[in-house]
């Protein structure tokens, strides 16, 4: 435990003293505040965060593996990897404490636009289920999308690769429900719930469904342990 | 196989190879037995077997690609052997690697920290991987500060020192857990003669309490540092032995540089008619007459040459005993080999 809090503070320490995590930063606040503008610009304006939620997810198809793809492909390019190889720490501890670090970056993005909601209750009446269960879904959303930025980022020592193979792996998850419009029956409901958007948008709709914490939690620990087994192949490699 | 024929040959020129029983673990730090592994299809170590004892320092001396890292990074459990079993304290390095990583200090030949802390604050950050209560990280954290003269670089950035200074973090870092084995890498490449000196008796300090492993691809470090010496080449152990014995065995390889001011033609056969002299080559230079002379094993020629060109009524200008450098042992471990490779098959049934 003391391990992990070790690694993800480090991380953390290094996001807030680098210019990567600041432009990320600044890219998401401009354009999710755009998309969050952009729906109250209408002559009949809803007091919602829906168009919010949905250009985020859009967002993090390139900034969630902009935030990870330094984690693990540094470490192997500087070869600081091998000291943290062979320090008592287990393999699994390295891919949660940077991990955690990501996320933690993700809650501070989101803690940001908090103040998207302020407005509105100041201006309107927003229905709350909405907020709160976007929110969640936005969460367990960039849980996922980080997980599959480790993941990348593991398996290659070059940063752009790995946040390029982590963007195309995100856009194909987003695609899906793409896919399952142009073919019908069994195919369709593969792939509309296969693709992170399906499961989101129920969120997004206030609906709190179970399947889909379940689905997004279940996404995160895969990509996770196959970060973690990415980690161990040395071993064998 | 190859390894039998790296013995063979060590002990054809009088040096005990890699060949201690591994079973006997009484007081060894460090056990390998059989040692192999493999990148690809290329070996990078095999069969190397060697044990180290507890306090002792040992030197692995060979060129770049002789397999020393590799043998390194599975000592420090960074990877595991294609085959063999290598323990550290008795602890096996695949089974119990945790037990193994706690025991060892490393510091990989690139020296590869993170540029953006402090050194203080990476001290911390590697303290507390290594599982240390926060007090002994901050008490030790002065004591390797001090070790390795870092005091005023305490809240320096890392990224901002010189190479030498990086090397000094990179070896508090590997002793701030009070390791008991100790992996250095090339401890000493790349820094600067004063900083060369300040890092071997900084070793030889450490060595006193730990059991250190160093490589190096300089002998008179070795010698210098070692109680012990490992040849590798090309993943082989090819020679094992102090250094004094080492350089004892080699000396019946030395020769002597001399010069000499006399006619070249009179002096080549009046330096090989001294008794003992095997070879004599002349190397002119602008304006001196200079000879290599070798000569037999074990035997000490000086006084005779120098006798012989005084004689003559030459006047002897230098004369030097040209110790053999890394080059020419490798060179003579390894051509050796081939030739008693050639023995063998030409001397076979086949």
């Amino acid at each position: 435990m003391r391990t992990i809090r070790a690694v993800a503070l480090k991380e953390i320490q290094v996001y807030f003293s680098s210019p990567v995590a600041y432009i990320v930063a600044l890219i998401f606040m401009a354009l999710s505040g755009f998309f969050f503008v952009q729906d109250l610009g209408n002559p009949f304006p809803e007091a919602s965060m829906s168009n919010f939620f949905q250009g985020a997810t859009f967002l993090l198809i390139p900034l969630a593996p902009a935030l990870t793809m330094r984690l693990l492909a540094e470490e192997q390019k500087l070869g600081t990897i091998e000291l943290l190889l062979t320090s008592p720490v287990r393999d699994w501890e390295v891919i949660m404490g940077k991990y955690l670090a990501s996320l933690a970056f993700l809650l501070f993005l989101l803690a940001l636009t908090s103040y998207y909601v302020i407005l509105l209750v100041a201006f309107a009446t927003p229905d709350p289920g909405p907020i709160y269960s976007g929110y969640l879904g936005l969460v367990l959303y960039g849980m996922a999308a980080l997980a599959v930025g480790i993941l990348t980022s593991t398996l290659t020592s070059n940063q752009i690769v790995a946040a390029v193979v982590g963007i195309g792996i995100l856009v194909a998850l987003y695609a899906t429900s793409f896919i399952s419009n142009v073919v019908t029956g069994f195919w369709a409901t593969v792939f509309t719930n296969l693709g992170f958007t399906a499961h989101f948008n129920d969120f997004d709709r206030g609906i709190i469904d179970s399947a889909h914490i379940v689905y997004f939690i279940t996404a995160t620990a895969l990509f996770l342990f196959l970060a973690i087994r990415a980690l161990e192949s040395r071993r064998w490699r | 196989m190859a390894a039998d024929t790296a013995n063979e040959n060590a002990n054809a020129i009088g040096i005990a190879a890699g060949t201690e029983s591994a079973g006997d673990t009484g007081d060894a730090m460090i056990a390998v037995q059989d040692l192999t592994h493999y990148y690809g299809p290329m070996p990078a170590v095999e069969n190397v077997n060697f044990t180290v004892r507890r306090g002792e320092i040992l030197g692995f001396l060979g060129p770049n690609g002789a397999g020393k890292t590799t043998t390194m990074r599975i000592l420090t459990g960074f990877m595991p052997p294609t085959r063999g079993r290598v323990t550290v304290d008795g602890y096996d390095v695949v089974e119990k690697s945790l037990e193994v990583r706690r025991r060892v200090g490393y510091l990989p030949e690139s020296v590869p920290l993170h540029t953006e802390m402090t050194v203080n604050g990476y001290l911390k950050y590697m303290g507390t991987l290594r599982g240390m209560p926060g007090r002994r990280i901050r008490s030790r954290i002065d004591d390797v500060i001090g070790l390795c003269r870092l005091n005023d670089y305490y809240k320096t950035h890392i990224g901002k020192l010189s190479k030498g200074f990086r090397q000094r973090v990179g070896i508090a870092q590997a002793i701030l857990h009070e390791p008991e084995v100790l992996v250095l890498d090339e401890p000493t490449i790349g820094i600067d003669p004063i900083q060369v000196v300040e890092t071997r008796s900084l070793i030889q300090e450490l060595g006193q309490a730990q059991t250190v492993v160093l490589s190096s691809h300089i002998l008179p470090e070795v010698s210098m540092i070692c109680q012990r010496v490992l040849i590798i080449h090309e993943g082989h152990i090819v020679a094992a032995d102090t250094p004094n014995n080492l350089a004892q065995h080699l000396r019946g390889v030395e020769q002597l540089e001399v010069e000499i001011g006399g006619p070249p033609a009179e002096v080549l056969p009046t330096l090989r008619r001294v008794a003992g002299v095997t070879e004599v080559t002349h190397h002119p230079r602008p304006g001196v007459n200079a000879y290599r002379v070798k000569y037999q094993e074990g035997s000490d020629l000086r006084d005779e040459i120098a006798r012989t060109v005084v004689s003559q009524g030459w006047s002897l200008l230098s004369m030097q005993v040209s110790s053999m450098s890394l080059e020419e042992i490798f060179l003579r471990l390894t051509t050796a080999e081939s030739a008693s490779d050639a023995e063998r098959h030409g001397g076979g049934p086949d």
